[in-house]
C-alpha cells in the first residue's frame, strides 16, 4: 500500500477560492488568474501515491509550486481542499494535536537553508525532536549522539551550527529529521545551497543511507541532475500542476509534452544512463554445444560473435565466427576456442565511464549482474547513438 | 457654525470619580504590594553600611561588566555617599528597580501576546504612542487620586512612562525570528509553548533585554517627576533644590541620578552581551 497518498491538493493563496476553482474548470491559466482575481494559484489539483522506501523527487522550477507542496504534506501550509493520506489516514482532517504526534512521529523535515537553532549546540539541535517530545536526557543524548555518528559528524557535538561549513550544516540538519526515526523524510531544496562538489557528495551519501534506512524521501529540487540521480520517481511541476511523473528514464525518454522535452533536452545523459539503458540482449550458447551449431546461430542472427554461458546464465566466455569456422576444419570442441578474459561491466555504470571500456574492447562489452549472470551486451555504437539522445526509446525497448 | 466643545475633559473627571467609587479596595490591594515593595527594596538597601553596599554593587558590576564599570561604579558610588546622598539614592533605586519589575512582569507577557496576533498588535501599538506621548504630569493627577500622595503614585506614572519599550522590542523580537527556524520547530511537532521557550524567547533575548534597558532608563528619567507627588528619594532633592534656586544642591543631587543611570545601564545592557558568550 502506498504510504503517501494525495488526491487533488489545491492551496490557493486568496480568500474566495471558488471562484478561482470555476476558472481553473475554464482552462484559465496561473498568470491570468493572478492577474485578474489577485489570487494566487499555490498548488492545483495534484494527485501522487508514494511506495514505501521510495526516493519521489518533485522537481520544478521556482514558483512552480513544489515548496508549497511539500509544505501540504505535514501541513506547514494549510491545504485550501484535497487530501493528504499518510499511511491512510487523511492528516487534513486531523486536529492540532493529532497533527502534532504526526509530525513528531511519522513525517520530519530537512530545510533548504538548514533553519538550525543558532542558540543550540549541535547535540542540541539534533536531540530537538526528543526533547519536545519529553524523552529523557540521557536516552535523546545517546540517540542524537548515534545519529551524528550516522551522517559523520562523531565529535562535533558540543559545537555551534555557525562554526560549521555549509556541508556539515546540513548534515545536522539531516541528522535532526532522523532522530525520532521517521517513517517519512521531507527535503526542502536540501542540498540546493551547497556547493556542486558537497552537494554531490551528499547525494552520494543520502543513497547510501538510504541504503540501509529504507524511509520514504520526498526530495524537493530545481536542478535536472539531481532529481535524475537521487530519485527513485520524480514528478515534475509547473505553474502548481503535476507535468509528468515517471522513473528518469521515463521521463528523459518519454516526455510527456513539449514543456518536459524543453526541460530534459540539455541533460547530460552521459551522467544520467547507466550501461543497463543502452544494452542489448545477448546471443547465447551453452558450452554442451558444438563449433559448428555456433557457426549456425551466428550465420542465422547476421553476427560474429557468441556468448558462451552455463545453465543459470553464468558468462563463461565468448567464440568468435573465425574461430568457430577453423574449428570445425580442425575438429576442435567449443571450449577450445573459448575466449574467457571478455570485457564486462555492471549494469549501474553510467555511460560516461563506459566509453573507454566500449572504445577499447575487440568485441562487444558483456554486462553481468553481481553473480556474474549475463544481463546483455553493449555495442559501440549503441552509447554513442544513446549520448546523442535519440535511441534512448530503442534502448528501452530492447530490455 | 458653533460645534460645542467635546467634553473629553469632563468624560475623563467622571471616568476617574467612577473609578474612585467602584474599584477603591483594587486599587488598596494595589497600592499595599507596590508600597510595601519599594519600602522592602528600599530598607534592604539601606540595611547595609553603604560602603559595604557600595563594595558589593562594585563586585557585581565587576562580575557582569569589565574592570571599567567596576572602577566607575566604586567612585561614582563613593562620591554619592561622600556627598550625603546615600539614603536617597538606594530610595530611588527602590522606586526605578519596582517600576521596571512591574515593567517587565507586565510588558514581557504582553510583548508576547503582540507578537502572535497582528490584531492585539494593531490594538497596543496607538495606546503604547499615547502613552509615551502624552506628558507625564499629566499622569500624576489621576495617579494621586487612586493612590493618594506618596511613593506608589510615582511608580504607577514611572511604569505608564517606562513600560512602552518592553512591549515594543519583545513584540518585534519575537517577531525578528527568522520565519524559517519557526517552521523548523512547528515541523518537529512543537506545542506553542515549546516553540516560545525554546526558540523565540531565547532568540528575542538580546532585543527583549534592549526593550528592558530602555524601560529602566525612562523609570529613572520619573523620579524628579513623581517627587513632586511626594515619592522621597534624591529626585525629591533635585525638585527641592529646584524650587528653592539652590543650583549647587541640584547639581550634586543630579550627579546621583546620573551615577545611577550609568550603572544601571550599563550593567543591563552587559547582561545581554554576557549571555550571548555565554
Amino acid at each position: 500500500m502506498a504510504i503517501i497518498e494525495v488526491r487533488s491538493l489545491t492551496k490557493v493563496f486568496g480568500n474566495d477560492p471558488k471562484r478561482v476553482y470555476s476558472l481553473l474548470d475554464q482552462g484559465w491559466s496561473k498568470e491570468r488568474i493572478a492577474k485578474e482575481t489577485k489570487q494566487t494559484v499555490g498548488v492545483n489539483r495534484v494527485s501522487f501515491a508514494i511506495e514505501p522506501g521510495e526516493i519521489f523527487v518533485i522537481m520544478g522550477l521556482s514558483g512552480s509550486g513544489k515548496s508549497t507542496l511539500v509544505r501540504l504534506l505535514n501541513r506547514l501550509i494549510e491545504p485550501t481542499s484535497g487530501q493528504v493520506l499518510i499511511q491512510g489516514k487523511d492528516i487534513v482532517r486531523l486536529n492540532a494535536e493529532e497533527l502534532r504526534q504526526v509530525r513528531r512521529k511519522t513525517i520530519s523535515m530537512v530545510f533548504q537553508k538548514f533553519a538550525l537553532f543558532p542558540h543550540r549546540t549541535v547535540l542540541e539541535n539534533v536531540e530537538y525532536g526528543l526533547e519536545i517530545q519529553g524523552v529523557a536526557k540521557e536516552e535523546r543524548r545517546k540517540k542524537a549522539k548515534e545519529t551524528l555518528e550516522l551522517v559523520g559528524l562523531a565529535g562535533l557535538e558540543d559545537k555551534l551550527p555557525d562554526q560549521l561549513s555549509g556541508g556539515m550544516q546540513q548534515r545536522v540538519g539531516l541528522a535532526r529529521g532522523l532522530v525520532n526515526d521517521p517513517d517519512i523524510l521531507l527535503m526542502d531544496e536540501a542540498f540546493s545551497a551547497l556547493d556542486p562538489l558537497i552537494r554531490k557528495d551528499m547525494q552520494d551519501e543520502l543513497l547510501e543511507l538510504q541504503n540501509t534506512m529504507r524511509k520514504t524521501i520526498i526530495f524537493i529540487t530545481h536542478d535536472l541532475d539531481e532529481a535524475l540521480r537521487i530519485g527513485d520517481r520524480i514528478a515534475l511541476m509547473k505553474d502548481g500542476a503535476v507535468v509528468q511523473i515517471g522513473t528518469p528514464e521515463e521521463i528523459l525518454t518519454h516526455p510527456a509534452n513539449a514543456y518536459v522535452e524543453r526541460f530534459v533536452e540539455d541533460v547530460d545523459l552521459s551522467k544520467v544512463l547507466t550501461a543497463s539503458h543502452v544494452m542489448i540482449r545477448a546471443e547465447t550458447i551453452t558450452m554442451d554445444r558444438g563449433p559448428r551449431v555456433a557457426l549456425q546461430l551466428m550465420r542465422d542472427r547476421g553476427i560474429s560473435n557468441l556468448y558462451v554461458v552455463d545453465k543459470s546464465r553464468q558468462l563463461i566466455g565468448v567464440v568468435t565466427a573465425e574461430d568457430s569456422a577453423a574449428a570445425i576444419k580442425s575438429g576442435k570442441a567449443l571450449d577450445e576456442i573459448l575466449i574467457r578474459d571478455t570485457p564486462i561491466v555492471s549494469p549501474d555504470v553510467l555511460l560516461g565511464e563506459l566509453f573507454d571500456v566500449v572504445s577499447s574492447a575487440k568485441i562487444p562489452v558483456a554486462v553481468v549482474d553481481d553473480r556474474q549472470r549475463l544481463l546483455g551486451i553493449i555495442i559501440r555504437g549503441a552509447v554513442l547513438s544513446a549520448l546523442s539522445g535519440n535511441s534512448g526509446s530503442e534502448a528501452g525497448e530492447s530490455r | 457654525m458653533n460645534v460645542p466643545k467635546i467634553p473629553i475633559g469632563k468624560w475623563i473627571e467622571s471616568l476617574e470619580a467612577w473609578l474612585e467609587t467602584n474599584a477603591g479596595p483594587l486599587f488598596e490591594g494595589i497600592k499595599l504590594v507596590i508600597g510595601s515593595t519599594v519600602n522592602g527594596l528600599a530598607d534592604a538597601f539601606n540595611f547595609l553600611p553603604p560602603l559595604l553596599m557600595i563594595a558589593l554593587i562594585t563586585v557585581i558590576a565587576f562580575w557582569i561588566g569589565r574592570t571599567r564599570l567596576a572602577l566607575f561604579s566604586l567612585i561614582g558610588l563613593f562620591l554619592v555617599y561622600n556627598l550625603g546622598y546615600w539614603e536617597h539614592t538606594m530610595e530611588t533605586l527602590a522606586l526605578v528597580l519596582t517600576a521596571s519589575l512591574i515593567s517587565i512582569l507586565f510588558g514581557v507577557p504582553l510583548g508576547i501576546w503582540c507578537s502572535r496576533n497582528d490584531k492585539v498588535q494593531k490594538t497596543v501599538t496607538p495606546v503604547l504612542d499615547f502613552m509615551q506621548t502624552m506628558p507625564a504630569f499629566v499622569y500624576l493627577l489621576p495617579a494621586v487620586a487612586f493612590f493618594s500622595l506618596g511613593v506608589v503614585p510615582g511608580v504607577i506614572a514611572s511604569v505608564i512612562f517606562g513600560i512602552p519599550p518592553t512591549i515594543r522590542l519583545t513584540n518585534l523580537g519575537i517577531r525578528q525570528v527568522p520565519a524559517d527556524l519557526v517552521e523548523a520547530a512547528d515541523a518537529f511537532g512543537s506545542t506553542p509553548m515549546q516553540k516560545l521557550y525554546k526558540l523565540q524567547l531565547p532568540i528575542a533575548a538580546p532585543t527583549i533585554m534592549a526593550g528592558i534597558n530602555q524601560t529602566i532608563m525612562l523609570s529613572l528619567s520619573m523620579v524628579v517627576i513623581a517627587s513632586m507627588i511626594g515619592a522621597q528619594g534624591v529626585g525629591a532633592d533635585v525638585y527641592r533644590a529646584v524650587t528653592q534656586a539652590k543650583t549647587g544642591v541640584g547639581f550634586e543631587a543630579g550627579l546621583a541620578v546620573v551615577v545611577l543611570a550609568i550603572i544601571l545601564d550599563r550593567i543591563t545592557q552587559n547582561l545581554v552581551n554576557k549571555k550571548r558568550e555565554g
